[in-house]
C-alpha cells in the first residue's frame, strides 16, 4: 500500500469519529503546550537575568571579602580606600576600578520620607557599571576627595521624594544628614531581585562619615579588555591578600555568575518540561486506548481489508500512521496553543517569555514520538487479526 | 491448463478451550478453470471452514492445498494476502462494503494492496461497476444502495484485481428472491465469461444451478 494512500485512510477514519478524534487529541495538546509554554517561561526569565548581569557592564571582576562558596559566613570587610589605592596602582587606571559601601537608610524631602539603599561610591561608577543619568550630574572626584554631602537619586527615590518635580539643587536628609541632589538616574526597575531605582548615590567618604567606619564593601574593576580579567583577578588577589593576610578574597566575573545562574536556570527550565512533559505521557496513554477501541470497532473492516489483500503490516502502518496523526496534529495544535500563551504571558505579565525553535522541534518530535509508542500495541494488535474471526464478527 | 484450486485429503482441526474440534476431516476436491461449483450443507457441516481454506483465508491443518498452483503450506502470511489479493475474489453475505466510501473506492480498495494509484484505481473500479450495471452509482455510498445493489458492488470488488476464482460465502442469503436471481444471473455471466464460482449455500434452488454440487456433511464431502 502507498504511504499517501494510508495517510488517506488515516484521515478519513480519524473525521469519521470527529469528536473522539478532537477529544483524544486534546490530552496531547494540553501535553505539548504546557510544554513549550513553561519551556518559554523558564528560557525568557533566563534570558532576562543574563541580560541582567550582562546590562551591568562588559568585562567587569568583582572583588569582595569572603569566600564564595556555598554556606560561607559572611566576613566582615577590612578593605579601605587605601586598599582601593593600592588596587588603582596594579590597574593603572583610576577611572576603572569603582568601590561600594552600601547601608540602607531613611530618607526625607519636607515631609516626604522614603527609605533608599544609600551606596556610598566613588566618581567613577558610571564608567565602571553602566547607569545613566536622567538629569543634573554624577558626583564629581572633587565631591569623593572633600566629602561633599551630595546626592544622585534613584528614580524611585526621586519620585517618592519629590513627584514630578524637579529635585535637582533641594536639601534630602539621608539617615537624618542634610544632602543636596545633584542628579537622578534614569529609570532601571528590578535587576536580579534588586529595585535599583531605590538606590541613592552619594560619596563614599560621605558615607563613611556617615556610618562612622573607614570601610568599604567591596570593589569593582572594569577590565580592558576579556583576556586579561584573569591576569588581572590574580594580581589584585594576590595584593589585597598580602595587605589582609588574615582574610580571604573572592574575585568573579560576570562569566562566572552567568555560569552559575544559567545553570540554576537550566535546571529550572529542565524540571518545568519535565513536569509538562509527563502531561504529555498521559496524553499517549489515552491515544493508546482510544486506538484500542478503534481496532476492536473496526474488526471487520480489518478482515475484509485482510480478505482482499492486504498484508499483516499494510494494517498496522494504517493503524499506526492513525495514531501519528493524531498525536502531530496534537502536536501542531498545542505549539499554537503553547506559543500564543507565551506571548501573551510575555506581554500581559510581569513573567518574561521567550519561545525557541528548540523546545517547539522538540515537542512536535516527542508528540510523533508518543504516536508511534503508543500506536505500535493497537496496530500490532490489529495487523495480528486472524480474517476469519474478524469477517465472522457482527 | 492447471486447475485453480486442488485440495488433497485437507484437514482443519481447531483448538477451541484446550478441546480439538475437527471442522474438516479429509476433503479432496478440485476447482477446474471456468469450474461453477456449489457447496451445500446444513450449518456445522464444515462448509465455510472449506471455504476460508479454498480462500486463502485460513490454512489446513493437514493435507495439501494447492491455490493458482501454489501450496499454501510454504506460504508466509505476506504471500497468503498477496494471493488473495490476485487469484480470489470473495463475495459475502452480508456485502462487507465500507460504509463511508463510495462504490467506486469499495471496489478500488483491492487494488489499494497492489499500490496501484487513485486515478487508475477510480478508472478500473468504475469500468467493473459498468460491467455489474452499476455504471450510474459510481459516487454512491452503500446506505444509499439497495441490497441487491450492494452485493454487486461487492462483487465488482471481488472482479477487480482479475481473479480465477470467485468465492460467494451466501451470496443471495440478504436477499429478496427477486434481487437474489438477478445477482445469480451476474456471477453465471461472469463463470460464462471464464471466472471459476464456488458456491457455498444451503439454498437447493441456489445450489442447483451450479455445474456440479458437493455436499458436505460433519468434515466430509458425502
Amino acid at each position: 500500500m502507498r504511504v499517501a494512500e494510508a495517510w488517506r485512510v488515516a484521515l478519513e477514519a480519524l473525521r469519521a469519529n470527529r469528536l473522539r478524534s478532537m477529544l483524544t487529541m486534546l490530552g496531547v495538546v494540553i501535553g505539548v503546550a504546557a510544554v513549550v509554554a513553561l519551556v518559554a517561561i523558564g528560557t525568557g526569565t533566563k534570558n532576562q537575568i543574563e541580560n541582567q548581569v550582562e546590562g551591568l557592564g562588559s568585562n567587569l571582576l568583582i572583588v569582595v571579602p569572603g569566600r564564595l562558596e556555598a554556606g560561607a559566613a559572611p566576613t566582615s570587610s577590612p578593605l579601605t580606600l587605601d586598599d582601593v589605592e593600592a588596587v588603582n596602582r596594579i590597574v593603572g587606571d583610576r577611572s576603572r576600578v569603582a568601590v561600594t559601601i552600601s547601608s540602607g537608610e531613611a530618607v526625607r524631602a519636607g515631609s516626604r520620607t522614603g527609605f533608599a539603599s544609600m551606596q556610598g561610591v566613588l566618581e567613577t561608577t558610571p564608567t565602571v557599571f553602566v547607569r545613566r543619568l536622567d538629569r543634573g550630574a554624577y558626583l564629581t572626584r572633587t565631591d569623593v576627595s572633600t566629602g561633599r554631602r551630595v546626592v544622585v537619586l534613584g528614580a524611585g527615590v526621586a519620585r517618592d521624594l519629590f513627584g514630578d518635580r524637579d529635585p535637582i539643587g533641594r536639601q534630602i536628609t539621608i539617615g537624618g544628614v542634610r544632602f543636596r541632589v545633584v542628579g537622578t538616574f534614569e529609570q532601571l526597575g528590578q535587576s536580579l531581585g534588586v529595585d535599583r531605582d531605590g538606590e541613592v548615590h552619594v560619596p563614599v567618604t560621605a558615607a563613611q562619615r556617615l556610618l562612622g567606619t573607614e570601610r568599604i564593601d567591596g570593589l569593582a574593576i572594569r577590565a580592558p579588555d576579556r583576556e586579561r580579567i584573569g591576569e588581572l583577578s590574580a594580581a589584585v588577589v594576590a595584593a589585597l591578600t598580602d595587605r589582609h593576610p588574615d582574610t580571604d578574597f573572592s574575585a568573579v566575573t560576570q562569566e562566572q555568575i552567568l555560569g552559575v545562574l544559567g545553570d540554576i536556570l537550566g535546571v529550572l527550565t529542565g524540571v518545568l518540561a519535565a513536569i509538562a512533559g509527563i502531561s504529555l505521557l498521559v496524553g499517549g496513554v489515552g491515544v493508546s486506548n482510544i486506538m484500542l477501541v478503534s481496532v476492536r470497532e473496526r474488526t471487520k473492516e480489518i478482515g475484509l481489508r485482510k480478505a482482499v489483500g492486504a498484508r499483516p503490516r499494510d494494517i498496522g502502518v494504517q493503524f499506526l500512521l492513525e495514531a501519528v496523526l493524531l498525536t502531530t496534529t496534537g502536536g501542531i495544535l498545542g505549539m499554537l496553543l503553547g506559543g500564543t500563551t507565551a506571548l501573551l504571558v510575555d506581554r500581559f505579565t510581569p513573567v518574561p517569555a521567550a519561545l525557541t525553535w528548540w523546545s517547539m522541534a522538540l515537542a512536535f518530535g516527542v508528540s510523533a514520538a508518543v504516536g508511534i509508542v503508543f500506536g505500535v500495541v493497537p496496530a500490532q494488535r490489529a495487523g495480528r487479526l486472524d480474517p476469519v474471526v474478524a469477517l465472522r464478527t457482527e | 491448463m492447471t486447475a485453480a484450486i486442488v485440495a488433497d485429503n485437507v484437514s482443519r482441526t481447531y483448538q477451541l478451550d484446550g478441546v480439538s474440534v475437527d471442522a474438516l476431516r479429509g476433503v479432496s476436491l478440485t476447482v477446474e478453470t471456468g469450474d461453477y461449483v456449489a457447496i451445500v450443507g446444513t450449518s456445522g457441516s464444515g462448509k465455510s471452514t472449506l471455504m476460508h481454506l479454498l480462500g486463502g483465508l485460513d490454512r489446513p491443518t493437514g493435507g495439501t492445498l494447492l491455490i493458482g498452483g501454489r501450496d499454501v503450506a510454504r506460504l508466509t502470511p505476506d504471500e497468503m494476502a498477496e494471493l488473495r489479493n490476485t487469484t480470489i475474489g470473495f463475495v459475502f453475505q452480508s456485502f462487507h462494503l465500507l460504509a463511508r466510501t463510495t462504490a467506486q473506492d469499495n471496489v478500488g480498495l483491492p487494488l489499494v494492496y497492489r499500490g496501484v494509484g487513485r486515478r487508475e484505481r477510480r478508472e478500473r473500479a468504475a469500468a467493473m461497476l459498468d460491467r455489474v450495471g452499476l455504471g450510474h452509482r459510481v459516487t454512491h455510498r452503500p446506505n444509499q444502495m439497495s441490497g441487491g445493489e450492494q452485493q454487486r458492488v461487492a462483487i465488482a470488488r471481488a472482479l477487480v484485481t482479475g481473479p480465477s476464482v470467485l468465492l460467494a460465502d451466501e451470496p443471495t442469503g440478504n436477499l429478496d428472491s427477486a434481487t437474489g436471481q438477478s445477482v445469480l444471473a451476474l456471477l453465471e455471466t461472469l463463470n460464462a465469461d471464464g471466472v471459476a464460482v464456488v458456491l457455498v449455500t444451503h439454498d437447493r434452488e441456489v445450489a442447483a444451478r451450479a455445474h456440479r454440487q458437493i455436499r458436505m456433511k460433519d468434515g466430509l464431502i458425502a
